[in-house]
């Protein structure tokens, strides 16, 4: 059977992580014409919470939406590193906001540290763009898609005066990633 | 030229299909899984002239539409659980008076409030059996972003061709979760329009059954007039407690769904692996796509099983599960549930073959694996 | 000379099922002479109604005519008028379907101000299933289901109608009879929500209950207790105790009609 790769994002309400999976699911099937499933859950808060958003991709038709083992996870928060980290698969990776994660969730994954919204407000500018620094972050340290679909997916979901601003969250995350993995 | 494509939630994916039918009337209210129906349609249906309101409860959404489906348009209404249960009233309103329309109902945790922003799959039985009185009921249920939207024209099809309530039913995962999906060009999927009455003003009975069990329905506004109750009623629209008419209506109203022509035109099934099947396992909605990841894992086990995923859910597919269930070991049912489906694969197979159920409804999928096991325990 | 109603009226579907005495055939009369002078079209009106002895007013009229279920002919109207703001849209109906069972459905089509012309038979009580009280039955009346008196407080349904956000609401009475198409005709010419309350009896289920010795005496209150609006302002508060106002009750003719302001919307939408 093909290969299905399974990516969580999570974090609060209000982070934009259900964004993030979109525009990965975006690049992956509509810029790289692969299958993929994007679904999220929450609670009933539209702000706060723990949310996330899960993203499969396939180069077959995908049966089950829901990841099983997840390859790879985000957690922006502390509440969501203890609540989503549990399925990461065994040699899988965890990418946390180390200013906000203090408890690195333990188990036989590889965790990797980034201070995204530090990185978003002070670096990029905007603490709103978190989701997108991860999100490059996110491409670099799995190759689910290429640098560029996921640049010009990011770019196809904003506004024209945002524009600048998101893609240079995006090479940031990716290129901070880049660093870390050397 | 390429086609459009799209990432799209399978409630934004609804929307779009109703457009493409030619809906052009949508009454609502808003309820958690299913209000993304509403908010693309608010958007869209104004742009082509068509009209979207938002009324006071479920049931005013359920009457609005009514209302204006006798003048002669497609409309629909989205709602889940605990506003289907409001709108039962005029389902049956509908189905008396036979009236086309569409309902989407997007299945959470119930009963009641319930779970909101959970899935569920406990709401099957409702679309069947939850208006009063005897009836017949068509729902459909998809079980992917695409289909939701091919399933909703297929819906809006059937509604005006057996001229009755059509229900679309999904869980809220494949109700929420978003894939890519490829828009049909005009033509490219079968849209039915409304027979219009061959007969001049005079002569129109709005239930004249020489026209054969789905009589024309006429549109208010021309100059076919002519009367609409929920009482029974004759075959010229008027209330009647005249036993033979009474008999009469009530069976051909459930003939033209549960006999066998009318469901010739209405079950679609999809099945996967069947043919060589020792155990077959019947599931529907997002369960069916944990389902046919168990299937493939089972095969490679090397076990024979198959899926059979009901498309069309009511009418129930009584022929091909009968005839599977002389065909394999056993059937197992995985559902959102406590028990729906399974009565009625039990009440079809007769005992031919053990019917094993399982059932989930702590707000999470059935996961594969779950399948796997529950597949496993067959002897 | 005699007036054709005929004209407008289903063959061979009368006689209706109202009680003798019954003021709902007046009532009929009312609104076919209001149709015919405001020159409405048979294949272009739609008449609704709800479930009760009112509600099967629309079965002996000519029309496209649309017998719903309880409390619920507002939203179906509603749907039809939006659906072909075209039509004439009249909605038939009595209390305790409109403002019991409907009370919601009614409040929010004034609200709406949808135009549309809804005629209310108030007889107080629920006639059909045999005389239970209603949101209008009199607090201390005798009904079926109040055998000590009833207990509950009533609704003005003109009140209610014009606090909701109708913009024309008139009443009379069924004793008022010549009245009562001047204001049905002014009601279906309004544009917006046109609320018309007819107060009648109902002479089987409340009449007997409530010691009236004959319908002749229950109309002979209906005369006494109407005051003219324009009489109401020279009377003291003593003397209008126990009195209902009758006629144009409140006329508003700025508020913007639903089915214009949607129209401005499609055009809206076409042009974004």
């Amino acid at each position: 059977m093909s290969k299905r790769f399974e990516i969580r994002f999570s974090g609060a309400g209000g982070q934009g992580l259900i964004t993030a999976g979109i525009i990965l699911a975006e690049a992956a099937t509509i810029i790289e014409g692969k299958h993929a499933v994007q679904s999220q859950s929450y609670g009933p808060e539209a702000r706060g919470g723990a949310s996330k958003s899960e993203v499969i991709i396939s180069d077959s038709p995908i049966d089950y939406p829901k990841a099983t083992v997840v390859d790879a996870c985000l957690a922006m928060t502390q509440e969501s590193a203890d609540k989503y980290a549990n399925g990461i698969k065994k040699g899988g990776v965890l990418l946390i906001d180390s200013d906000f994660v203090k408890n690195e969730p333990k188990g036989d994954f590889k965790v990797y540290k980034m201070p995204i919204m530090r990185t978003a407000k002070d670096v990029v500018g905007r603490e709103i763009v978190a989701n997108v620094v991860a999100l490059g972050a996110m491409i670099a340290l799995t190759d689910a898609v290429s640098r560029e679909a996921g640049l010009k997916a990011v770019l196809s979901r904003v506004p024209e005066a945002f524009i600048e601003l998101n893609r240079k969250a995006y090479a940031q995350g990716f290129e901070d990633m880049k660093k870390i993995l050397g | 030229m390429a086609k459009k494509v799209a990432l799209m939630q399978g409630n934004e994916a609804c929307a779009h299909g109703a457009l493409y039918a030619g809906c052009k009337f949508f009454g609502g209210y808003p309820i958690t899984p299913s209000t993304e129906v509403s908010e693309v349609l608010s958007k869209e249906l104004p742009k082509i002239g068509g009209k979207f309101i938002q009324m006071e409860d479920e049931i005013a959404a359920m009457a609005s539409v009514i209302g204006a489906s006798l003048t002669g348009d497609k409309c629909l209404t989205a709602s889940s659980g605990p506003g289907i249960s409001l709108k039962q009233e005029l389902i049956g309103y509908a189905c008396i008076a036979e009236v086309p329309c569409v309902i989407i109902s997007v299945m959470r945790g119930g009963p009641s409030t319930g779970m909101p922003t959970g899935p569920g799959q406990s709401d099957v039985m409702q679309a069947k059996w939850g208006t009063h009185g005897d009836h017949a009921a068509i729902a459909l249920a998809p079980a992917s972003v695409q289909e939701i939207f091919t399933e909703t024209v297929r819906a809006f099809n059937l509604a005006e061709k057996y001229r009755m309530p059509v229900q679309v039913v999904y869980d809220e995962i494949v109700g929420h979760m978003r894939e890519r999906i490829e828009f049909p060009e005009p033509g490219e999927i079968e849209v039915i329009d409304r027979a219009k009455p061959s007969v001049p003003p005079a002569q129109y009975k709005p239930y004249d059954t020489s026209f054969g069990d789905v009589p024309p329905l006429a549109a208010f506004g021309t100059e076919y007039r002519y009367h609409v109750t929920g009482l029974n009623k004759a075959p010229d629209g008027f209330p009647t407690t005249k036993a033979e008419y009474v008999d009469a209506e009530e069976r051909r109203q459930v003939r033209k769904v549960d006999g066998e022509v009318g469901r010739a035109g209405i079950e679609l099934n999809d099945e996967y692996l069947t043919d060589d099947a020792e155990i077959i396992i019947f599931a529907y909605g997002s369960t069916s796509r944990s389902a046919r990841y168990a299937v493939n894992e089972l095969r490679k086990e090397g076990m024979k099983v198959g899926l059979f995923r009901p498309i069309t859910l009511w009418p129930f597919p009584e022929k091909r599960i009968a005839a599977l269930g002389k065909q394999v070991k056993a059937i197992v049912v995985p559902e959102m549930n406590l028990g729906q489906m399974n009565l009625e694969v039990e009440r079809v197979v007769k005992g031919a073959c053990p019917v094993l159920h399982l059932g989930r409804v702590d707000g999470e999928p059935i996961n594969p694996g779950q399948i796997m096991d529950k597949v496993k325990e067959v002897k | 000379m005699a007036y054709d109603y005929e004209k407008y009226l289903r063959p061979g579907k009368l006689p209706h099922i109202w009680c003798p005495g019954c003021g709902h055939g007046i009532a009929m009369k009312g609104l076919i002479r209001a149709i015919d002078t405001c020159g409405l079209e048979k294949n272009n009106t739609a008449i609704v109604s709800g479930i009760g002895c009112a509600s099967r007013l629309p079965g002996y009229m000519d029309f496209c005519t649309l017998h719903t279920a309880h409390g619920r002919a507002a939203a179906f109207a509603t749907g039809i008028k939006m659906a072909r703001p075209e039509m004439d849209v009249i909605v038939v109906g009595g209390d305790g379907d409109g403002t019991a069972i409907g009370g919601n459905h009614f409040i929010h089509a004034c609200r709406r101000n949808i135009n549309m012309t809804y005629i209310i038979l108030n007889n107080s009580i629920y006639g059909m299933t045999g005389g239970q009280f209603s949101p209008c039955t009199p607090t201390g009346a005798m009904a079926s289901t109040t055998p000590y008196g009833n207990p509950d407080p009533t609704f003005d349904i003109s009140k209610l109608a014009i606090g909701a956000g109708a913009t024309f609401v008139a009443r009379t009475t069924s004793f008022h009879a010549a009245q009562i198409d001047k204001l049905i005709a002014e009601g279906i010419k309004h544009k917006g929500m046109s609320i018309i309350e007819i107060l009648d009896d109902c002479p089987t289920t409340y009449g007997r209950r409530n010691k009236f010795r004959s319908v002749i005496d229950m109309m002979k209150r209906l005369k006494d207790i109407a005051v003219p609006v324009a009489a109401a302002g020279k009377m003291t508060a003593e003397q209008l105790e126990g009195k209902i106002l009758t006629g144009v009750l409140y006329k508003e003719e700025n508020k913007p009609e639903y089915c214009e302001q949607y129209a401005k919307l499609i055009a809206k939408a076409k042009g974004a």
